[in-house]
């Protein structure tokens, strides 16, 4: 057991935990920020993937006495910093896989959108070549991820600001087009996640 | 749920404190690098070790950098990632760059190491596996058991080396340094291996911290490679078969030396043979060319016999050795590659 000092999701937080728990382990068991899936927990699925100093890594196989001193951000940790970084609403990337469907289960959605979200920082624009290879760390059993590789294009083109490239599905009434209706999400609290007290 | 075992972390800074740890704890300590093979191997309980020293500490085991003389030195615990994208390894062994991007997937490859896959456990399918199911077979040869499940009556462990760098680093020569209680030694990393699946390398106990590509020979020719990989998915997996291609060609495109290596067969990478003979003097895209490609892949075929040892079928992976090995070819001397069907 020793005190680890912990940076995640922009929080400084102390916990007590053994040198042999990973970091999957003391965020879901110790910190309560079971947003981090255990799905395989051993390097398989990428479930468990979350940004450490920006990079998606798989918290699975990371030990947690050895993340001091790096940045940490976790599924509940992207909203917040979309905020904090001046956004409103969601993140694009989490409001892009909510328009488009592209979960069922949601069990990797997680992991998924840490991975899409840092590829987004790195590189802006990315081809569908590029958007498979950034994912490919990361396996969906249920959807077959059509509407995955779409929902990041989609974050693209409105970025962008132009049309995105219509569904296979709709190829005539482009669902996507002129920002058709975004979902009415309520403006969340400023601070959707205060999870800096542990569980 | 998969737990890992009790253990102490050690958290060294330099080298020498690196190597001080390993030489008080022995046999109870494991090296973590990556981590991306030891901790589902600790967590499958394959390892046991009381203390973990960590090598994320030690700086100046990071990076690539080039010498006076043209070496190039790739720091141990250079990501796989960072391995992938050098310019100076990519012009000297387009093979090793090729093959560090197959590796396993993108989240595996920034946290997995040169280091850490250079020294990578050998795998069978019979032991990457829980401490339950190994139980409920009557466990194997190469962990706590007497039987070989791949061989029937085998008294020698065949569990294969799966490091696709492995291969690819053969055929440029890579000179291994490794740091133990008396200093530093420079290992050929032909001479790492032998043919155990129990344990692979000839070395014990010491660290290794670089990896060297020597300096080309200043003929003339210039270097062509490519690396092919066969595996079940686009990402994650280990090697079925792998093969890596050096050809150094003169300015004609007339081949003056090859060499070709694979890996995921047996205990270690192995080099096929005759390779260099039958391409010596073979001019790029010529119908000789053709011909010379056709005869490696079918000696390739007669020396490669897979085992059950990794997952897939072993008829299958025997009937692509010549299909990779004739792509991987035609790859490296139309400057493309690498070579995966998926």
């Amino acid at each position: 057991m020793r005190l680890q000092r912990l940076q995640i999701n922009g929080d400084r937080i102390e916990v007590a935990a053994p040198s042999h728990w990973t970091l999957l382990e003391v965020l879901r068991y110790r910190l309560g920020l079971t947003g981090s899936k255990q799905g395989c927990d051993k390097g398989d699925c990428g479930a468990c993937t979350v940004l450490i100093d920006g990079k998606p890594v798989l918290a699975c196989l990371t030990l947690s006495a050895l993340c001091e001193e790096r940045e940490i951000t976790t599924i509940e940790g992207l909203l917040p910093a979309h905020l904090r970084s001046g956004g409103t609403g969601p993140d694009p990337v989490q409001d892009a896989f909510d328009r488009c469907g592209a979960l069922q289960c949601g069990f990797c959605q997680p992991g998924m959108m840490l991975s899409a979200r840092a590829l987004l920082n790195e590189n802006p624009a990315p081809s569908r070549a590029e958007i498979k290879d950034a994912l490919a760390g990361n396996l969906c059993r249920c959807t077959g991820y059509t509407q995955i590789v779409q929902a990041v294009e989609l974050v693209v083109a409105e970025a962008a600001g132009s049309e995105p490239e219509p569904p296979a599905w709709a190829p005539n009434a482009n669902p996507w087009k002129n920002g058709c209706a975004k979902n009415g999400h309520e403006e969340p609290p400023a601070r959707a996640t205060d999870n800096g007290e542990g569980a | 749920m998969l737990r890992l075992p009790k253990f102490e972390l050690e958290n060294p800074t330099t080298v020498a404190e690196a190597v001080a740890l390993l030489a008080r704890h022995g046999d109870d300590a494991q090296v973590i690098a990556g981590g991306t093979d030891l901790v589902p191997n600790m967590k499958h309980e394959l390892f046991t070790p009381d203390v973990v020293v960590s090598l994320a500490g030690i700086a100046e085991l990071r990076g690539v950098c080039v010498r006076d003389d043209g070496t190039v030195c790739i720091g141990a615990m250079t990501t796989l990632d960072d391995v992938a994208a050098s310019e100076p390894v990519r012009a000297r062994a387009l093979a090793v760059t090729q093959a560090a991007a197959l590796i396993a997937g993108p989240q595996l490859r920034r946290m997995g190491t040169l280091g850490g896959n250079v020294m990578l456990d050998t795998r069978c399918q019979w032991y990457n596996q829980t401490h339950f199911w190994r139980q409920a077979l009557g466990f194997c040869l190469k962990k706590d058991g007497t039987l070989c499940h791949v061989v029937e009556g085998g008294g020698k462990c065949v569990a294969a080396a799966s490091n696709d760098t492995a291969p690819a680093l053969m055929t440029v020569g890579a000179v291994l340094v490794f740091h133990g209680p008396d200093g530093p030694r420079e290992v050929p990393i032909d001479d790492l291996w032998h043919p155990d699946g129990i344990y692979n390398k000839k070395v014990r106990g010491e660290l290794l911290t670089e990896v060297r590509i020597p300096p080309r020979a200043d003929d003339g020719t210039r270097l062509l490679g490519a690396y092919g990989k066969l595996r079940e998915r686009g990402s994650i997996d280990f090697p079925l078969f792998g093969v890596a291609v050096r050809l150094d060609v003169d300015a004609n495109d007339t081949i003056q030396d090859a060499d070709l290596c694979s890996v995921a067969l047996q205990a270690r990478p192995v080099r096929l043979k005759k390779m260099a003979e039958l391409l010596r003097g073979v001019t790029l895209g010529s119908d000789a060319f053709q011909d010379a490609v056709a005869t490696c892949a079918a000696q390739a075929a007669k020396q490669c016999r897979p085992l059950a040892n990794v997952p897939g079928d072993a008829d299958y992976r025997h009937a692509m050795v010549p299909v990779y090995v004739r792509r991987t070819l035609l790859a490296a001397a139309a400057g493309s590659g690498p070579v995966h069907h998926i």
